[in-house]
């Protein structure tokens, strides 16, 4: 079975984890127009390559972060969602 | 080897299934990329209905050799909303006929479709499908547990005691057919109205000038078109990224397996929407097994041990006799996702660029008629009565057309 690296918990087994897809960041919804609110609410970018997903450790109720190839299926690296900002602007 | 034998092997042969051109030409009337069913059904239906004869049909790998044979080949019509059972229902009418058609027999073999209800949610659903389903004409309806049992004495109705069925939805129309042969009687059908099948031609590049389709880059080299039918399944993603066109498909691989052969004796297709199961009988004996998808998106076809361990247990909650029985392959394919478990079909904002896809686990039942509705959508320009309620544009519009409630297991 696969095993995934928890930031909080360490090596744990995949049936322990549920994803919830990629992480995005919602347009201002009082600014943006209806079509880039439905394109956000619909659309999604599903070209293969590393994404950056949510995901959850159902036992513990912990959400974080891995960077995952939706090719390979390979995860890169895992960490605290707290970590996000500096990661995602590196 | 015997002389009388020699007179074969000189002599020129014709191809048994289609030919295999040895080059593109510069140009085509209509391009359509994926050699799967639904892309050579459409080209079929151009070539047939349309009087379209000049297409190449583009496929990057081997013909049929993608969902079209990794499906579990059932088809039926018992959908829920009333664009669905009106498609399906259409393709249902076509599939009868194919064998005849193709001259090739297609193993079509009509079966009836039980959609096993384990509690009192499962057959309000059940209800309502028969209500909706009735109301067009579709043969389908509620049977309690002791129907079941008549029509499949092996079944264990307690399921191990866990999970009791308490009905079910029958739907007798419900069949299976032999999945590659779908393929190769399309395109015994294209090929013989003059259209040309390449093979290992992989599609690089799109051109787009002013807002409208001008050619196809291939492996293969450059091809000049105004019309491109994209019919490429969970490979969708990649040739809409061509164009900088977003969807709301989402990649998921679908898992499946067979049994070693057995003597038949299940003839009904069973399906477990609580049990995430469903199993029919191949005309070889197979046990042709799926369960539900893999919970994330992954562009890979490869299978398993979870899967297979997974499955096994549920399909020994309904067949406990079924312990001693080996399973003989496994498998997978992309199966391309929509919000609304309904098919992205028609125009799109690209002039002449044509979509078929969205079809995530219930594409290879409306293989004839996405072939027919698209080839009338790219012959016309208009969108097919038929599909309107699938364009792409319905989720800008918050149209959805809400399928899910009729998928083969819950995902």
């Amino acid at each position: 079975m696969k095993i995934i690296h928890c930031p909080l918990n360490g090596p744990r087994p995949l049936l322990e984890f549920v994803s919830a897809g990629e992480v995005r960041n919602a347009p201002d919804p009082d600014a943006c127009s209806d079509a880039e609110w439905t394109a956000y609410l619909f659309n999604r970018a599903s070209v293969p390559g590393v994404k950056r997903e949510w995901w959850c450790h159902t036992p513990s109720g912990y959400w974080f972060i891995a960077e995952r190839d939706t090719a390979s299926d390979e995860i890169l690296a895992t960490y605290d969602a707290a970590e996000l900002p500096a990661r995602a602007g590196a | 080897m015997p002389h009388r034998l020699l007179k074969f092997a000189f002599r020129s042969t014709v191809p048994r299934m289609f030919r295999e051109p040895e080059r593109l030409k510069d140009g085509y009337d209509v391009v359509i990329i994926g050699g799967g069913g639904h892309g050579l059904s459409a080209a079929y239906y151009l070539a047939r209905d349309h009087g379209i004869r000049d297409i190449a049909v583009l496929e990057k790998g081997y013909l049929g050799g993608g969902n079209t044979a990794r499906n579990t080949t059932i088809i039926r019509s018992n959908y829920l909303t009333p664009e669905g059972v009106k498609f399906y229902d259409a393709s249902l009418a076509l599939w009868a006929g194919l064998s005849e058609e193709f001259d090739f027999n297609l193993f079509y073999s009509q079966r009836g479709h039980f959609t096993l209800a384990h509690s009192d949610a499962d057959l309000r659903t059940a209800r309502w499908r028969a209500e909706v389903n009735k109301h067009f004409g579709v043969r389908s309806e509620v049977v309690d547990a002791a129907f079941v049992k008549k029509r499949v004495p092996q079944i264990d109705l307690a399921c191990g005691g866990h999970s009791p069925i308490v009905g079910a939805l029958y739907h007798e129309p419900g069949a299976i057919a032999r999945h590659d042969a779908v393929a190769w009687g399309y395109a015994r059908g294209a090929d013989s109205n003059g259209v040309e099948i390449h093979q290992n031609t992989e599609v690089l590049g799109l051109d787009v000038r002013d807002g409208a389709v001008a050619g196809v880059r291939t492996s293969r080299g450059h091809i000049s078109t105004k019309r491109v039918l994209c019919a490429v399944a969970g490979s969708t993603p990649r040739i809409l990224k061509l164009i900088d066109l977003d969807s709301p498909l989402v990649i998921h691989p679908l898992q499946a397996m067979v049994s070693e052969p057995l003597k038949p004796w299940l003839d009904p297709i069973i399906v477990s929407s609580s049990l995430h199961a469903y199993v029919s009988q191949s005309a070889r004996g197979e046990l042709v097994m799926g369960a539900s998808l893999d919970p994330q998106e992954l562009h890979s076809t490869r299978s398993t041990l979870d899967f297979a361990e997974g499955l096994a247990a549920h399909m020994l909650d309904l067949f406990p006799f079924l312990s001693e029985v080996k399973v003989n392959r496994q498998w997978a394919g992309m199966a391309d996702m929509t919000p609304d478990f309904a098919p992205i079909m028609g125009l799109t904002p690209c002039e002449g660029f044509f979509l078929d896809a969205g079809w995530g686990t219930w594409g290879f039942k409306a293989t004839p008629i996405s072939g027919k509705t698209m080839a009338q959508t790219v012959a016309t320009g208009t969108p097919h009565p038929l599909i309107t309620s699938f364009s792409l544009e319905r989720f800008a519009r918050l149209e959805l057309t809400g399928e899910k409630g009729a998928a083969s297991v819950g995902h």
